[in-house]
């Protein structure tokens, strides 16, 4: 690692401050940003840590039905708290990475870091979610901006994030064998008005809506109703672990689960 | 009844307690008192011409005691291959330099260019990073059937080409070989290839050297299976410097594999800088960096071809293999797509003619060396697999045609070179029948199809050739070494035992194991018995732990100086007993003049062979302590027969291992439990290569598989428990315990059997798929499956 | 530099670290606690697992800084107060769950966190909880079953295997 100046403020306003500061980087849970800095891929004169605000921790029901979860939050705590409310997320949660990394790891730094095989991105497109920042609410289908990037500002911070809950929903995970990762994951959420189904692991563009699928869903919420769907392989990723054909064809089988799980 | 102590016990390993605890020693646990620290700069290019590099700006980094590169070295050796192999005509392997950092040429993704020695490792990385080179990058040669063709880019250009050997074994007339198949009454042919892999124990390599200008006197730490190998290797053929002002330490090791066998640039670099820095030096490996820097393993390419006549006998093999070598000849690499694989193509079977070629190629990417099972599992897999198609091709049952082709007549001498002296093929083949239930297999498969998964059923034997090796047979075949062991054994005035061997322990729990043989033969209790072993200063020599030798080649020598022992304290029981010494038997840790209740107990000869008053001094030393050198006569045949049982999931193409079942035959067992544990840890392994590890290079030759986001490593969900048997035993014949040994079996015998149930599996489903290459990973299994 | 306190295995220590002294590093380097290893640098392998603050957490995936204050366990610290082994440790010998020992510390750690999460798991829960932990040497079969043992199943079924 470079070395760096570590600052761990106690407020979000403090953090911002913070972070105001020439080449500083926010530190959520480290899970992926450690790594990073020990092999030299990243060079933040400052880290600041956010592991020391408490308001941004937790997870509550607001008023009108809908799980707000704050940035700071990990997986294993979202993992315990959301299992009643969003069964689903807190599924989701339950299995990123292994359980010492879901002690440490947070919603908010998966997020910000937008890698395009992790797994809340798709929980967080799949159920519309809001993105709360210290300064604004970003819509997901607006936060989402390709691999490892987002509509998140220099210094912004994800305070929060609001799922409205589905009336039903699932993630089916397909697991890169190596990372652990998702070589591809579906995540179905069946709305009032509609269904949305997210995909992660799959594209080049990261975690992207399949909007055939959500019609065909929405028409008729079964497997069978997307059996003839196809991806185009085109976009996927094609790697060591599997062509972009087999990812294509993935999106559809892990979509027919999920719908079959969600039931 | 199971016993409770002495060989045949499944006594509780004692090295446990200080694993358990947090209390082992290893080597990156040692620190010096004002050790500096080690950062190797690695090309981050497959291949290229080193211009120029400028040290300047990083000697001027603070912290940084010194930069070393290539042109430091000149004049002292190269790292060396201890194996010398002689071609088809007669000619020796093309041997090119390997120096201890990159000269003239980078030639793979991590050879060394430069190492910086600075008080702290970042800010040797700092410095590191200051370097300036000038390095032309040239096309790489990665793919071994380009690199062997005639004008392909060469990896070292004094060589006339990428080919190391073309070497031939069995029939070399190839008229003979022809006719054989010409009149065969069937031939199958396979394709396959033998998937490079990172044997990634999970302790990285370390190396702490230290100087003493007192006494001109050098110590190295480091993470080997042999630190007299390494001792013998650095000081006589690498940097020059008398063995005995050397000493080379191998503390707790965490897990080797056949990877710390070998001798490294960065033993002798560190060596070499703990003087010229007149500082303890320390390197430890990032797994990062273990990923280009540790030698690598398999990576065949090969055709196969069977013939079998009207009645399904097998009349002829013939196998045609390129073996990748890397960059440089790793220390033992010549061997082991030689010596160690196509001596056992004949595998369980009476074949009468065999023919096996291979060529060893250069290419740009890390060594390729020994790595568990050794050449052995390429052997099996490639046999296995042509029988298993065979089989099928002929509508005949896998297991009936290997139990139609066994050798069942011992000794047998191969068409490949070797003598097996024992073995009951039918009879592990019964074991295995039975543990696997294989009569229950339709009954599983039915319930699989009900759930909606295909299921397959695989079966297959191996031989290994263990105990390596007599030294004899294996100068003939051009080792540049000895493969001997050796032990002290030293008794102690009160009694108690500490035995010095060359065997090495890195989890196969020799400190527990060895002591349960020397507490049986005296009759003594096992703790009073302790093992010493990887210090130069400490034991007397041996050659360390690999090929499955420890208890056969080391264990034997401890026999053998535990008999010496034995025979000494009876002549000085004889004494005390007044008695003749032929009259004299040790039961229980009791000497007893035969047919008399006269005896003496085990600690009373003991003290006075080391309190010697009243003495026959005239016939008899003071004090019991013996060494025995033990090379033995033959390599041993550990053999057996696997079963695995997969499912298919047709929509994704993940295979699931439901069941997996060992038979093996290891002759005598001195710990069942450890014998066990080191069967379920080949399987792993073998699971591991079949299912998912494999080692990537792109067409530039940058490693894809760098890290474990890339090589997947079996998890704890990723296998079964597995049944193990190893009630079929047929003791070696001429070693005195009558064992084979067990560390490589599991990783020999299951990566045949997981392919040919995936196969079995996607035949029952109607796929027409008659192989997958491994790892035979779900996007594979898919793309085989549409295809 | 930055003063880093916390309790480490019951007794309070405190050492000046820079900030990116990772706590694995501090653990070994610092307060010679070698027990914690460290078998990779992109937080799988888990040999450098450790609780903080009863979870827990890969060591060399936090930096020290992050734990100030903590209380920190380790595996020097997880034997029984007279010195002998606890369950899980003696279960691990009992049943061969190590080899080489370098994956053992983290592999205790975890099986520890799991059994206080879940005092009997199954079969699949334990191996789904290791995902993290990475074992070369056992193939997993005495670990699985030395945890299985440590949470007071009969393991007497999968001795025969």
């Amino acid at each position: 690692m470079y070395s760096f100046e570590f600052e761990k403020p106690s407020t979000i306003a403090e953090a911002v401050a913070a972070l105001g500061a020439e080449e500083a980087q926010a530190l959520g849970g480290g899970q992926t940003l450690i790594p990073t800095l020990k092999q030299r891929l990243a060079a933040p004169a400052k880290l600041v840590s956010l592991s020391g605000i408490a308001e941004l921790k937790g997870v509550c029901v607001e008023d009108d039905g809908a799980l707000a979860i704050g940035g700071g939050t990990t997986h294993a705590t979202v993992a315990r708290e959301a299992a009643d409310k969003y069964p689903a997320l807190a599924d989701l949660a339950s299995h990123i990475g292994d359980p010492a990394v879901r002690n440490r790891g947070t919603i908010g730094g998966s997020l910000a870091n937008n890698d395009p095989s992790a797994c809340y991105p798709a929980a967080v497109l799949a159920s519309g979610a809001t993105i709360r920042t210290n300064s604004r609410d970003i819509a997901a289908d607006d936060f989402f901006q390709g691999m490892f990037t987002t509509a998140l500002a220099d210094g912004e911070i994800i305070t929060s994030v609001r799922f409205p809950v589905p009336q039903a929903a699932n993630y089916q995970k397909f697991l890169q064998p190596a990372s652990r990762f998702a070589l591809v994951g579906v995540f179905v959420a069946r709305f009032a008005d509609g269904v949305r189904v997210a995909v992660t692991g799959a594209s080049e563009d990261g975690v992207f809506r399949w909007t055939e699928a959500e019609q065909a869903l929405s028409a008729d919420f079964r497997p069978d109703a997307v059996k003839d769907l196809k991806v185009d392989p085109s976009g996927m990723i094609g790697d060591l672990h599997g062509s972009k054909e087999y990812r294509a064809h993935l999106v559809g089988v892990m979509t027919r689960r999920a719908v079959a799980a969600a039931g | 009844m199971p016993k409770d102590s002495g060989i045949g016990a499944s006594s509780k390993r004692r090295e446990d307690v200080r694993f358990l605890t947090g209390a082992g020693n290893y080597t990156d646990d040692i620190n010096i008192h004002g050790q500096a620290y080690v950062y190797f700069l690695r090309s981050d290019i497959a291949h290229g011409r080193i211009n120029s590099i400028d040290t300047a700006d990083a000697e001027a980094m603070p912290g940084v005691v010194r930069v070393f590169t290539g042109a430091d070295f000149e004049g002292v050796g190269g790292m060396p291959c201890g194996w010398q192999v002689t071609d088809r005509h007669g000619q020796p392997m093309q041997e090119p330099p390997h120096p201890i950092l990159a000269q003239g040429k980078v030639r793979h993704v991590g050879d060394p260019i430069a190492a910086v020695v600075a008080d702290s490792l970042e800010q040797a990385r700092d410095a590191a990073e200051a370097i300036a080179f000038d390095i032309e990058e040239l096309p790489a040669v990665v793919d071994m059937r380009e690199a062997a063709k005639g004008g392909a880019t060469k990896v070292h250009d004094d060589l006339t080409s990428n080919i190391c050997y073309d070497w031939v074994l069995g029939e070399t007339d190839d008229a003979k070989v022809d006719e054989v198949f010409q009149n065969a009454a069937h031939v199958t042919t396979l394709e396959l290839t033998n998937n490079r892999l990172v044997a990634n124990p999970m302790e990285p390599r370390v190396c702490v050297a230290e100087y003493s200008r007192g006494t001109d006197e050098y110590t190295l730490y480091t993470t080997s299976q042999n630190p007299h190998v390494i001792r013998l290797l650095m000081c006589a053929f690498v940097l020059g410097l008398p063995e005995h002002k050397v000493r080379v330490v191998a503390p707790d090791v965490g897990g080797g594999f056949g990877t710390k066998i070998f001798h490294y640039a960065e033993e002798a670099f560190c060596t070499f800088a703990a003087k010229a820095c007149n500082r303890p030096v320390k390197w430890t490996a990032s797994r990062s960096e273990a990923f280009m820097s540790d030698a690598q393993g398999r990576d065949h390419v090969t055709k196969i071809e069977l013939a079998l006549d009207s009645d399904n006998n097998f009349v002829g093999l013939r196998t045609d293999t390129l073996a990748n070598m890397g960059a440089y000849l790793s220390t033992f690499s010549s061997s082991v797509p030689t010596w160690l694989h196509g001596t056992l193509m004949a595998g369980n079977y009476k074949t009468p003619v065999i023919q096996v070629n291979v060529k060893a190629i250069f290419t740009n990417t890390v060594p390729v060396d020994a790595y568990r099972g050794a050449g052995r599992p390429e052997a099996t897999f490639q046999l296995e697999r042509v029988i298993d198609k065979a089989a099928r091709e002929l509508g005949v049952d896998p297991i009936k045609l290997r139990r139609q082709n066994f050798i069942t007549e011992f000794p047998y001498d191969t068409p490949v070179a070797l003598t097996y002296d024992t073995g009951d093929y039918n009879g592990t083949m019964d074991k295995l029948e039975a543990a696997a239930d294989i009569a229950g297999f339709p009954a599983r498969r039915a319930e699989s199809e009900a759930r909606g998964k295909l299921r397959g059923l695989g079966v297959n034997c191996y031989i290994e050739a263990c105990g390596i090796a007599p030294s004899n047979i294996v100068g003939m075949l051009g080792a540049r070494a000895g493969l001997y062991d050796a032990a002290t054994v030293r008794v102690n005035a009160t009694g108690t035992i500490s035995v010095m061997v060359g065997a090495h322990s890195h989890g196969q729990g020799h400190e527990t194991a060895f002591p349960q043989v020397v507490a049986e033969m005296i009759g003594i209790d096992e703790s009073m018995v302790e093992i010493v072993h990887g210090d130069t200063s400490k034991i007397p020599f041996g050659m360390g732990t690999y090929g499955s030798r420890s208890l056969a080649v080391c264990g034997s020598a401890m026999v053998r100086a535990t008999e010496k022992i034995i025979n000494k304290a009876k002549k000085i029981a004889a004494h005390l007993l007044e008695a003749s010494e032929a009259d004299i038997e040790l039961k229980d840790g009791q000497f007893t003049v035969a047919g008399t209740d006269k005896s003496v107990a085990w600690g009373d000869v003991t003290l006075t062979a080391y309190v010697p008053h009243n003495f026959p001094l005239e016939d008899i030393e003071p004090g019991l302590e013996e060494t025995a050198f033990y090379d033995p006569a033959n390599f041993t045949f550990p053999a057996g027969a696997y079963a695995c049982e997969v499912e298919v999931d047709p929509e994704t193409g993940k295979v699931t291992i439901e069941r997996f079942t060992a038979a093996d035959d290891f002759g005598n067992i001195v710990n069942p439990m450890i014998v066990d544990g080191q069967v379920h840890g080949g399987i792993g392994q073998g699971i591991g290569q079949a299912l998912l590890e494999n080692c990537v290079y792109d067409e530039n030759g940058q490693l894809l598989s760098a890290s474990y986001m890339d090589y997947a490593m079996p998890r704890a969900d990723d296998v079964p428990f597995y049944t193990v048997d190893h009630s079929s035993q047929t003791p070696c014949t001429h070693n005195p315990l009558g064992v084979k040994g067990c560390g490589e079996a599991g990783a020999i015998g299951s990566p045949p059997a997981v392919v040919n149930a995936v196969i079995d599996a996607l035949q029952s489903g109607g796929k027409t798929v008659d192989h997958i290459d491994m790892p035979v990973s779900p996007s594979r299994v898919w793309a085989a499956m549409n295809g | 530099m930055a003063q880093v306190s916390m309790t480490v295995n019951g007794k309070s220590v405190s050492g000046d670290v820079e900030g990116r002294t990772l706590l694995s590093s501090f653990l070994r380097d610092h307060l010679s606690l070698t027990g914690t290893h460290v078998g990779c640098d992109t937080g799988q392998c888990g040999a450098c697992v450790v609780h903080v603050n009863g979870e827990s957490v890969k060591s060399c995936n936090m930096l020290a800084v992050e734990a100030d204050g903590a209380e920190v366990g380790t595996i020097e610290g997880q034997a029984n107060p007279d010195g002998s082994l606890n369950v899980i440790q003696q279960a691990f010998q009992e049943h061969h769950g190590l080899q080489c020992g370098f994956c053992t510390p983290g592999m205790v750690m975890s099986a520890a966190a799991l059994l206080k999460e879940n005092p009997k798991p199954t079969e699949a829960e334990i191996r789904e909880y290791l995902e993290g932990n990475i074992c070369r040497c056992t193939g997993y079969h005495n670990i699985v079953k030395a945890i299985m043992a440590a949470s007071g199943q009969d393991v007497g079924a999968i001795a025969a295997e």
